[in-house]
């Protein structure tokens, strides 16, 4: 019988496997509703309301309330769905890039340039 | 019998939907990578394809975590874009091909596949934003399969398996009772990551082997678990199982590079280009 070994983690990465997925259903489920536009507007109308329609732990309204990816993730956000979320603060994949890497976009964007090696 | 004419593969990142709408094709930024599609479109003006199969991965369009298929085939008579919640413009509608998506779906099943089906589907950037690369007028000259492959949630599906789903997708289309020209495709990658502490990981070195892997030696990629593909490639990276499915498509026969382009980066990451034909 061969046992189901674990691969190694890979530093500075979630995998979004099932126990991801369960954690973060409510959290993921509130950012898909981002891609209507009324409901981005009524995050934007009460943002506390609408965490709260949607059933977000403790965690994941702080992550929300801080804008922190990094938390995001740890509580089970996914970034497809986070991705819609940042869409509303005007993010973009760069900034997302810049806040958990703890540099600054412009930082961010030179280590990206850099790994073209020419 | 339905004839393959070859293979496009390319990049999705939503950025170049926003640089298409801004028509900044030639500012400095975007250049290298837009250069890359002219002589693909000269290709495809040739090689006539009617038909698209398209290989892709939603991002939390058409498929949320209530319901994650591995695979998903569309069998619908049109599919649209719509709002994925950050604003970049939406374009035409495309035609589906519904008698090849059946056919399509017969076969593949037969072959022992599990595939969910639907008649309703939107198509989000990764659907969209290579039509819009191919045929920049946005006046479609092909009705499309498109076969969505889950790379949301893990487990995903073996490299291997993917590259076992594209030669039965490409055997169904041989052996669709057509004169049509079918063009397969794959889009994603090549290495990004937009998540974690590692978000901005860019691996050239595989990128570019891989890019050769898929002309003389398709199954190369497939040795490689899809954790090992994620260490190598990133967590989006890891949509390089897209061209995998589609060069698979092409069969065992030989191929010839039509064009190839590679730039590092397009926002967060490495876009890559590849268009085959059989040799």
């Amino acid at each position: 019988m061969t046992l189901t070994s674990t691969p190694a983690p890979i530093p500075g990465t979630t995998l979004f496997d099932g126990e991801q997925a369960r954690k973060g259903y409510a959290l993921n489920k509130m950012c898909y509703s981002f891609n209507e536009a009324a409901n981005r507007e009524a995050f934007r109308r009460d943002e506390d309301a609408y965490c709260e329609r949607y059933g977000l732990d403790e965690a994941q309204r702080d992550a929300i309330r801080n804008r922190n990816v990094l938390q995001l993730i740890a509580a089970g956000g996914n970034v497809y769905y986070l991705a819609k979320f940042a869409g509303i603060l005007g993010l973009d994949v760069q900034d997302l890039g810049a806040q958990q890497t703890g540099m600054t976009k412009d930082a961010f964007k030179a280590m990206l340039v850099a790994q073209r090696g020419e | 019998m339905a004839t393959i004419i070859g293979n496009v593969c390319c990049s999705h990142v939503p950025a170049i939907g926003g640089a298409i709408a801004k028509g900044l094709q030639q500012d400095p930024y975007w250049k290298p990578f837009f250069d890359g599609f002219p002589p693909v479109r000269d290709w495809l003006a040739k090689a006539r394809p009617d038909v698209a199969v398209i290989f892709y991965n939603d991002h939390g369009l058409n498929f949320f975590l209530d319901k994650m298929p591995t695979f998903a085939v569309g069998a619908a008579p049109e599919y649209r874009n719509a709002d994925e919640g950050w604003g970049i413009p939406q374009l035409p509608p495309i035609a589906g091909q519904q008698d090849l998506s059946w056919h399509l779906i017969n076969q593949v099943i037969g072959e022992d596949f599990d595939l969910v089906t639907c008649q309703e589907m939107l198509v989000d950037h990764a659907l969209t934003i290579p039509m819009a690369l191919l045929w920049p007028d946005q006046k479609w000259p092909v009705r499309i399969v498109p076969v969505c492959i889950n790379t949301v949630q893990f487990p995903l599906p073996s490299a291997s398996r993917v590259y076992k789903l594209g030669e039965a997708v490409g055997r169904a289309i041989r052996s669709w009772q057509s004169d049509a020209r079918v063009l397969v495709m794959g889009t994603g990658g090549l290495s990004h990551q937009l998540d974690g502490k590692r978000a901005g990981f860019i691996n050239k070195d595989f990128d570019l082997q891989f890019l050769e892997s898929l002309e003389h030696d398709p199954k190369w990629a497939t040795k490689y678990s899809i954790h090992e593909l994620v260490e190598k490639t990133g967590t989006q990276g890891v949509e390089l199982v897209m061209w995998l499915a589609a060069r698979a498509a092409l069969g065992e026969g030989l191929v010839r590079k039509v064009h190839a382009n590679y730039h590092i980066p397009i926002s967060n990451t490495a876009s890559g280009l590849l268009a085959l034909a059989p040799a």
